[in-house]
C-alpha cells in the first residue's frame, strides 16, 4: 500500500472526494461493476483470501476491463462468510454469500460476464429471504460497512470522511462540546455516561503541564463481543476522526488507541489508517491549516480482561500491571501519567463525526427518552443469523432476536438472552419486550454493556452458563481486592459443585449472599458486576439450580451439557 | 490473573547467542525508555518466543526498572510466557460463543492428545497450548488459532488431524 505524503487542506479534501465519489469510480476511473470481497477476521478464517485470489485471477484471465476490484472489512453477516458484493451501474448492491470456488465461477459466468444476477445462488437483494437480517437494521455507525476499502483513506473521504473535522475546527471547542451534549450521546462502552459532559469535565480540568490526553478504549475483552473489532477493521478512519474532534474539543495534544493483542487484523488496519492520515496531514502539526496539532499512536494490549476498565487501561499504557485504582479522582482530572485524560470507547468515537456533520437533532431524533441514536450488538449463539447488527435504541430484544436474528436455530425454544458479557445478566422470555435502553435493560437485571448478545435455547443449563462466566472472572480478577479475588473463587467452587451434582442445600442462598457482598465491596467495575450472571440466573432460573441440588445430578446426568454443545 | 510460576520450578534454559543479540537490539530500539516496558517485552516475546528470568534481568537493567516490576508485568499479562512457545502455538478460544458451541471439548481433546496443560509446551518444543479469551470471531465459533491461522467451526474429532497436518 503506497502512502501519500502531502499535507492537504479542505479544498483538496473535496477534490479527493470528487475523484472517488461517482458510482463505480476509483481514483477517477469509471467502470461498470465494482466487486468487493469482504475481508474481516471471520471472512478470512472462512476462506475469503482464497476467494479474493480467485476473483483476481478470473478478472486477469478473462481480461475483464469493466470491473473495479476492491476489498473491504466485514459486512456483519458472520454466519454467511465468505461473501462478496457487486455494485451495479445503478448503484444497486448484490451480495453473494457462503462462497466457494464453484460459486465464484458461476458469478463470473452469469453476472459479471453474462450481465444477469446469478439467481441460482440466491443472493441478498431486495427479494431474498435473508434480507430481513438487514431490513430491520439502521446503518449509522456502520454506514460504511462493506462499501469502503479500509486500507484506502480516499474511500473514506469519498463518503464525506474528515468533513466533520473541518466543520468542528471552524467552531470553538465549547461549541463542539455543546453539540455532543445536545445530541444525548452516551458512552457505548457499557456504563452509558453522557459523552458531552465527560468532554466538558476534561476540557475544564487543570493540567499540571498543560498536556492532556485522549485515549480510545479498544480493549474489547467481553467474551462474545466483537463490535469494536469490526469497526476497527472496516472503518478505522471514522474512529480517528472522532478522536481528532474530541482532542480539539478538550485541548489534547496526544492520544492513544488501546487495542487488544487478540485483534491482529484490527491493529494492522489501524496502523495503516494512522499512517495515511498522517500522510495527508490530518494527524500531526497544524491540521488542515487550523493551528490545531495532535499526535496519535496505537498501544497494543498484552492479554488482560481487566484492562478494559479505564483506570487499569491507563496503568497498562504506563507499562505497569493493569490494576484498577479507586475513583475519584476520575481520569478526566487525573488520568494517564496523572494528567487529565479523556477516555471513550471505540463505538462512542465512531458516532462523533456524524453527529458533528448532521447535527445533534439528527442524532437524537432516534432512540428513547434517555438513550439516543443506535447501538451495535454482536448477535451470537443459538440464532439463525449470527452477526453484527446496528439497531435503533428502543427496539425490543424480541425484535432483535426474532426479526433481525431470524429466530432460534433448529426451531428450538428460546430460553434466555445474555447481554453485557461477564458484567451483564440473563434475560428470560417474559422480559423479551424490554426495549434497548440503558436504564430499562438495567431494570431487568442485565446491563447494556459493550454489546455482546448471546442467545440461549432450551437445552442450555443456566447453572453451567453462569459457572462459565464466574470461571472467566475468577481467572481475570487482578487480585488486589479481597471480595473480588476470594469471593469469586468461592462462588466458582459452589457453582462447580452444583454442576457436578454435589450441590448442597443452602448453596443458592450462599451464592446470593456472596454475590451481594462482592457487588457492594469490590474496588472496580469488574468486581462490582462480577456476580451479575449468577444473580440474574438465580432470579429467573432458580429451578435449574434447585433441580441440580435436589437430584444430585451433574449437568451431564441431567442430559443438558451434552446438548449444549450441539447448539 | 496470569499464572504464578515459581521461578525455581521453571526449566533451566541457557539463552543462545542470537537470542541475547536480538534482545539487546530490541531494547536499544526503545532508547532505554522506562515507559516502554510492555512494548519491549511484547517484541521480545514475539521474536524469541518467551521471557525467561535472564531476559527480564536484561530488560530491567537497561530500562532501569526494578526486576520485580518486570516480573510483575510478565506474570500479569497472558500474552507473556516464561516458558518457550512451541513451533506451533495452539490457542483455543474459550469465549462465550465458543464455549457454548463446544470449545471445552476441543480443549480437552488437545490436552489429552499432546499431554500438556494450557500454558505448557511439549518436550520437543513443537506444540504449545493456551486458552484465549474471545477472539471476537463468534460468528464462526468454535475457533482455534494455530500461530496466525484462524480455524473456524472446529470439530473436536478433526482438530488433531488439522494440527498434525501443519508439520
Amino acid at each position: 500500500m503506497t502512502i501519500k505524503t502531502k499535507k492537504i487542506n479542505g479544498k483538496e479534501l473535496e477534490e479527493i472526494k470528487a475523484r472517488n465519489i461517482k458510482g463505480n469510480t476509483l481514483d477517477g476511473k469509471v467502470k461498470k461493476y465494482k466487486v468487493t470481497v469482504h475481508l474481516g477476521t471471520c471472512g478470512i478464517a472462512s476462506g475469503a483470501d482464497e476467494i479474493k485470489k480467485q476473483v483476481e485471477k478470473e478478472i486477469k484471465e478473462k481480461e475483464l476491463k469493466n470491473i473495479i476490484f476492491t476489498t473491504s472489512g466485514c459486512v456483519g453477516f458472520c454466519s454467511r462468510e465468505p461473501m462478496l458484493t457487486i455494485k451495479e451501474p445503478d448503484n444497486k448492491m448484490i451480495t453473494y454469500y457462503d462462497l466457494d470456488e464453484e460459486k465464484v465461477s458461476v458469478i463470473f459466468k452469469e453476472h459479471l460476464i453474462g450481465g444477469k444476477i446469478a439467481e441460482s445462488l440466491n443472493p441478498i437483494n431486495s427479494s431474498s429471504e435473508l434480507v430481513s437480517f438487514y431490513k430491520y437494521q439502521v446503518s449509522r455507525v456502520l454506514h460504511n460497512r462493506g462499501e469502503i476499502n479500509s486500507f484506502r483513506i480516499e474511500d473514506y473521504i469519498a463518503k464525506d470522511g474528515y468533513k466533520a473535522l473541518i466543520k468542528a475546527l471552524d467552531k470553538s471547542p465549547q461549541e463542539v462540546i455543546e453539540i455532543v451534549k445536545e445530541s444525548g450521546l452516551r458512552g457505548r462502552g457499557g456504563a452509558g455516561f453522557p459523552t458531552g459532559i465527560k468532554w466538558e469535565f476534561c476540557k475544564n480540568a487543570k493540567s499540571k503541564t498543560s498536556l492532556k490526553y485522549v485515549v480510545c478504549n479498544g480493549d474489547e475483552g467481553d467474551p462474545g463481543a466483537f463490535m469494536d473489532r469490526n469497526l476497527l477493521e472496516s472503518d478505522p478512519h471514522s474512529i480517528l476522526e472522532g478522536i481528532l474532534i474530541a482532542a480539539y474539543a478538550i485541548g489534547a495534544k496526544k492520544g492513544y488507541i488501546y487495542v487488544r493483542a487478540e485483534y491482529p487484523l484490527a491493529i494492522k488496519t489501524l496502523e495503516n489508517a494512522i499512517k495515511q492520515a498522517k500522510g495527508y496531514g490530518l494527524i500531526g502539526e497544524d491540521i488542515l491549516d487550523s493551528g490545531f496539532s495532535f499526535d496519535l499512536s496505537i498501544f497494543q494490549g498484552a492479554g488482560a480482561f481487566v484492562c478494559g476498565e479505564e483506570t487499569a487501561l491507563l496503568k497498562s499504557i504506563e507499562s505497569k500491571r493493569g490494576m484498577p485504582v479507586p475513583k475519584p479522582p476520575f481520569p478526566a482530572n487525573e488520568g494517564l501519567y496523572g494528567l487529565p485524560t479523556l477516555i471513550n470507547n471505540v463505538e462512542t468515537f465512531s458516532n462523533v463525526a456524524q453527529i458533528i456533520l448532521k447535527g445533534a437533532n439528527w442524532f437524537n431524533s432516534m432512540g428513547t427518552d434517555k438513550s439516543k441514536g443506535t447501538k451495535i450488538f454482536a448477535l451470537t449463539g443459538a440464532v439463525n443469523n449470527v452477526g453484527l447488527v446496528e439497531v435503533p435504541m428502543g427496539m425490543t430484544l424480541r425484535e432483535i432476536i426474532f426479526k433481525v436474528g431470524g429466530g432460534i436455530k433448529e426451531n428450538k425454544k428460546f430460553k434466555a438472552v445474555q447481554i453485557g458479557g461477564p458484567s451483564g445478566g440473563c434475560i428470560p422470555e417474559e422480559y423479551l419486550d424490554t426495549p434497548i435502553d440503558y436504564e430499562k435493560v438495567q431494570e431487568v437485571g442485565a446491563i447494556m454493556g459493550s454489546g455482546g448478545m448471546i442467545v440461549l435455547d432450551e437445552d442450555t443449563c443456566m447453572v453451567d452458563f453462569a459457572r462459565f462466566f464466574m470461571d472467566f472472572i475468577q481467572d481475570e480478577s487482578c487480585g488486589q481486592c479481597v471480595p473480588c479475588r476470594i469471593g469469586t473463587k468461592r462462588m466458582l467452587e459452589i457453582l462447580t459443585r452444583i454442576t457436578e451434582g454435589n450441590g448442597e442445600e443452602g448453596d443458592i442462598e450462599k451464592l446470593e449472599e456472596l454475590g451481594k457482598m462482592i457487588k457492594e465491596t469490590s474496588l472496580c467495575g469488574l468486581g462490582k458486576t462480577a456476580p451479575n450472571p449468577v444473580l440474574s440466573t438465580i432470579k429467573y432460573f432458580r429451578k435449574d439450580y434447585e433441580e441440580h441440588i435436589e437430584t444430585h445430578k451433574s449437568c451431564k446426568a441431567l442430559h443438558r451439557k451434552a446438548k449444549i454443545k450441539k447448539v | 490473573m496470569g499464572c504464578l510460576v515459581r521461578v525455581k520450578d521453571l526449566p533451566k534454559y541457557a539463552l543462545k547467542d542470537w537470542e541475547v543479540g536480538k534482545v539487546k537490539e530490541i531494547i536499544s530500539k526503545y532508547k532505554n525508555d522506562k515507559n516502554s516496558v510492555i512494548p519491549v517485552l511484547r517484541e521480545i516475546q514475539q521474536s524469541i518466543g518467551f521471557l525467561p528470568i535472564d531476559v527480564q534481568r536484561m530488560v530491567a537493567d537497561k530500562l532501569k526498572v526494578p526486576e520485580k516490576d518486570i516480573y510483575g508485568v510478565v506474570t500479569f499479562y497472558s500474552f507473556f510466557s516464561m516458558v518457550p512457545k512451541g513451533k506451533y502455538d495452539i490457542r483455543v478460544c474459550m469465549g462465550t460463543a465458543c464455549y457454548v458451541k463446544g470449545g471445552g471439548k476441543i480443549l480437552s481433546k488437545i490436552k489429552k492428545e499432546l499431554g500438556i496443560e494450557p500454558g505448557q509446551t511439549t518436550r520437543n518444543r513443537k506444540y504449545s497450548l493456551q486458552i484465549n479469551r474471545c477472539l471476537g470471531a463468534c460468528g464462526i465459533a468454535p475457533v482455534v488459532v494455530v500461530n496466525d491461522k484462524i480455524l473456524q467451526k472446529v470439530n473436536p474429532k478433526k482438530i488433531m488431524d488439522i494440527i498434525y497436518s501443519y508439520d
